[in-house]
């Protein structure tokens, strides 16, 4: 039995241990805002927090995860967040929206780590984001905007 | 066998829907039905906030129920306004542009409009430049302009006629702003209020359309209509749908294109905790698993011995054969004047070649498709579906039923780049194919795994050029021609008829073709390139490589004119305006000309694709072999701009898109197998590389043309060019060889 917590709940799973968080997510808990692209840790789009901190789910078995505070796209919440959200929505960011909760998630791990970031930090953080749409202009600007909320 | 292409199954249009181009009926009138009422459904299981399925599972009824005859407009007593969409959203911004063009004929407030995707229904939803339902060509906005221009205002005076039954009142005295109807004698309603009554007025024949300059709200920023689902997780794309009891299908496909299976033992697959069953299909071996980690790990424990036939050939192979058959002449694509003779007469002819690799699309959602069988013997589909009429028709070839039985619910889609619209209906074949497969109690989602979507074929084409011009002495260019080889991916489709004329393809040569500039003697040809490998349209088409052929010829022709890049375009550019208008913003703009720092570098270049002009001025820096490109800036004619910052976002995605393909990405072959799998090999662009970005949109009263598409032929060329401008060396074959910059 595999015990995750998940945006605060506890879920006491029969998995194999080494299925990727990422599985044990989108397809035992049906919560599909966390996204499948490329299932190797190249491109960011499954990234959740383990307390806190950005990690690839997909490159992140579940006996791994047991014990920490995993935090999704559905989870997040707090002035980083919602800062985050915010700045998305005011620039219009999105276009077909797919990577954009690992965006998400990642500029939440950057800014809460660093709340004033330089675009070198931005591009430390992101790089491993990938958007195929090529937001990332507006990513980046989003990110200036929220840190204006935070520092 | 089982081949990767399936020819037999390729459909055939219906008859009675019109096979217009994409090209001639952007030009053309695009006259189509309206249907229009007023009911009063409301929630039809779609969430409010636009979101098919909202975060709530998709109720099935929701499609199944006739659309007739509120075919793109609903108004419901609760004051909402939902607009129909025929047209997928991939990102490319038409499910906020789309309502946008209703809500401006209607006078409806924005904070009321909702929206749905429109069913599978080829009457009702075709797009006007196909003949049938499907999204491509960046003709969304473009073929639904006066459509739904008429539904907007055939809705608004259905509102004012119940006003003047009920108030007895001239229709005349009656303003309409913001959703609400008033009159000066202090009488005011709802659209919401009027809905039941309106819907029970006749549908009128004639409508007034707005004048371009009493427009309130195209022209405006309006937040995207998917700004908040697609920032909380909430959005659901087609991987998300979760059926009850439903299983996932993952397939394995043969290494070669062409190539099949010899023999298949499945018992350790079977094996496997979470495979429930193994079907062999035409197109492959699928595992069926309860969920998508034990469907991967069955398909791993395959054991498929797969035959030897199909494309052999490695990269190298294929383009010494395309160098070969390029010393012929091909399928006349253009002529006008004798290019030979003007050649042959000049001192100075410049020869060169460009080579363009195939591409991979990697949309950042991998391709799937949900199917569940319903009681009664018919069909529901879930995906990102980009040609609903071909897929409806692939589908119910495959289970045995009629096209009507196939129901699609259309989700968002996580990117597509032309990808999920193929003229066989490739992935929506394979899911039924599964489901045929089975005793249909279970529904099948099938996905695609990022290495079976970078392997899987429908790539953008590999081409080569060849091109020989010579200057005119007295000015511009004397002669210029061009010959072309790359596949086809219109022969053998239902879209041949239309697409292939006198042996062109015409996406194989749109760009040269078709070229703007005043050129006296002009001959363009193309070769075929048959081969098993399966080919498609990539974001741009053709476009993805004449631009930077024709582009970055011009520019070196300028060079060797001596003259200004800018003002040699110019001059042979009278009769185009729009092509003019958009290279002197984006000059302008750029301060093209200035000098530049050691090692930078400033080029450019313009292009029609899809009825836009594109215009684009790129900033580089070279050092050594490093080339990093700073700045792009964008001018761009797309006629009535319907919502700016949408257009904007086009255009920065285009050149990202564009850009990453020309610094790094291609898809090679290896003895007939491709060489990359994933983003590890075939490297994405990622946020450092990303330049910063300057969109100016030309002014316009003139009927809007696409954006999704124009964005993405020019950056190539103009980073091109200004990696000429920085170094004297031209880097004309995509992807860039950095390398050849050393000791430059």
């Amino acid at each position: 039995m595999i015990s995750l917590k998940i945006n605060g709940a506890s879920h006491d799973l029969d998995l194999d241990g080494d299925m990727p968080l990422l599985w044990a997510v989108r397809d035992i808990l049906n919560m599909t805002g966390t996204k499948y692209g490329c299932g190797i840790g190249q491109c960011g789009a499954c990234t959740v927090h383990l307390d806190g901190q950005p990690v690839r789910s997909c490159q992140t078995p579940v006996s791994a995860a047991t014990g920490h505070d995993i935090t999704t796209i559905e989870g997040i919440h707090g002035k980083v967040a919602e800062a985050v959200q915010a700045a998305w929505r005011d620039l219009d960011v999105v276009q077909c929206g797919y990577c954009q909760s690992g965006q998400i998630m990642s500029a939440v791990g950057l800014l809460t780590q660093t709340p004033k970031p330089t675009d070198d930090d931005i591009n430390g953080a992101m790089d491993g984001n990938v958007c195929r749409c090529a937001t990332y202009g507006r990513i980046r600007a989003a990110i200036h905007q929220a840190s204006t909320k935070l520092v | 066998m089982y081949a990767k292409t399936t020819e037999s199954l390729l459909p055939t249009l219906p008859a009675e829907t019109p096979q217009a181009s994409r090209r001639t009926v952007l030009r053309g009138s695009a006259a189509g039905g309206l249907v229009l009422g007023l009911t009063l459904v409301s929630g039809r299981g779609f969430a409010a906030d636009g979101s098919p399925g909202g975060g709530k599972a998709v109720t099935l009824a929701s499609n199944t129920a006739p659309p007739e005859p509120n075919a793109f407009v609903r108004i419901a007593p609760d004051n909402t306004v939902t607009v129909i969409v025929k047209h997928l959203d991939m990102g490319q911004g038409n499910t906020t542009g789309l309502p946008t063009i209703v809500a401006e004929e209607l006078d409806a407030d924005w904070s009321q409009i909702r929206f749905e995707f429109a069913p599978a229904d080829v009457k009702l939803y075709a797009n006007l430049a196909f003949g049938v339902q499907g999204t491509g060509g960046s003709t969304a906005i473009n073929n639904s302009w006066d459509q739904l221009r008429k539904a907007g205002a055939a809705a608004r005076a259905m509102l004012v006629q119940a006003a003047v039954d009920a108030w007895k009142v001239p229709a005349d005295e009656i303003v309409v702003s913001k959703g609400v109807l008033t009159h000066k004698s202090g009488k005011r309603a709802t659209f919401g209020d009027l809905a039941e009554a309106a819907g029970k007025e006749p549908v009128p024949d004639d409508v007034k359309l707005k004048n371009p300059k009493d427009f309130t709200l195209i022209g405006t920023k309006i937040h995207r209509i998917d700004y908040v689902v697609k920032t909380d997780g909430s959005a659901k794309y087609a991987l998300d749908v979760r059926r009850p009891n439903m299983l996932t299908a993952i397939m394995s496909r043969p290494p070669r294109f062409g190539g099949g299976v010899k023999s298949v033992d499945d018992k350790d697959a079977r094996a496997v905790p979470g495979v429930v069953n193994v079907v062999v299909v035409p197109q492959g071996v699928a595992v069926l698993a309860e969920n998508t980690y034990a469907a991967r790990k069955g398909r791993e424990a395959l054991k498929i011995v797969w035959n030897d036939a199909g494309e052999a050939r490695s990269s190298a192979d294929m383009l010494a054969d395309y160098r070969k058959a390029a010393q012929t002449q091909g399928a006349v694509a253009a002529k006008k004047g004798s290019a030979e003779d003007a050649l042959t007469s000049s001192g100075k002819v410049v020869e060169v070649e460009f080579t363009f690799p195939f591409l991979a699309h990697a949309p950042m959602e991998p391709l799937n498709c949900t199917v569940e069988k319903a009681a009664d013997g018919s069909y529901d589909f879930f995906a990102g579906s980009q040609f609903q009429t071909i897929e409806q028709m692939v589908a119910a070839k495959y289970l045995g039923t009629t096209p009507d039985k196939v129901r699609i619910h259309t989700m968002w889609a996580g990117g597509s780049f032309g990808r999920r619209a193929t003229p066989d209906g490739d992935y929506f074949g394979e899911a039924a194919a599964i489901m045929s497969k089975t005793d249909g109690k279970r529904p099948v989602h099938l996905v695609y795994t990022r290495e079976d979507e970078m392997t899987g074929g429908r790539y953008r084409p590999m081409f080569y050029h060849k091109i020989r011009a010579a200057l005119d002495p007295k000015g511009g260019i004397a002669a210029w021609q061009h010959r072309l080889v790359g596949t086809s991916f219109m022969k053998g489709t239902a879209f041949a008829p239309v697409m292939v004329k006198n042996g062109v393809d015409s996406t194989a040569v749109e760009g040269v073709s078709d070229m703007p500039y005043a050129i006296p003697n002009l001959l363009v040809d193309w070769h075929d390139a048959p081969t098993p490998i399966t080919t498609l349209w990539w974001r741009s088409v053709g476009h993805s490589h004449t631009a930077q052929a024709v582009e970055v010829m011009v520019d070196e022709l300028a060079h060797a004119a001596g003259q200004d890049p800018v003002a040699f375009r110019l001059a042979m550019l009278k009769d185009h305006p729009r092509h003019a208008g958009v290279l002197k913003l984006a000059a302008e703009k750029a301060n093209f000309g200035q000098k530049l720092a050691a090692g930078k570098g400033r080029g450019v270049a313009v292009h029609e694709s899809f009825n836009t002009v594109v215009a684009m001025v790129a900033d580089v820096t070279v050092t050594g072999a490093e080339v990093k490109v700073d700045r792009v800036v964008v001018a761009v004619d797309c006629g009535i701009p319907i919502n700016p910052d949408v257009i904007k976002a086009q255009m920065e995605g285009g050149v990202g898109y564009g850009l990453g393909a020309a610094l790094r990405n291609q898809i090679t072959f290896k003895n007939g197998e491709v060489e990359q799998s994933n983003f590890d090999t075939y490297l994405p662009l990622r946020m450092s590389d990303m330049p910063v970005v300057e969109v100016y949109i030309m002014p316009s009263m003139e009927k809007p043309t696409g954006v999704g598409e124009p964005g993405v032929p020019p950056v190539a060329p103009a980073v091109s060019n200004a990696i000429f401008a920085a170094t004297g060396k031209r880097l004309r074959s995509l992807p860039f060889d950095f390398d050849s910059l050393k000791g430059a």
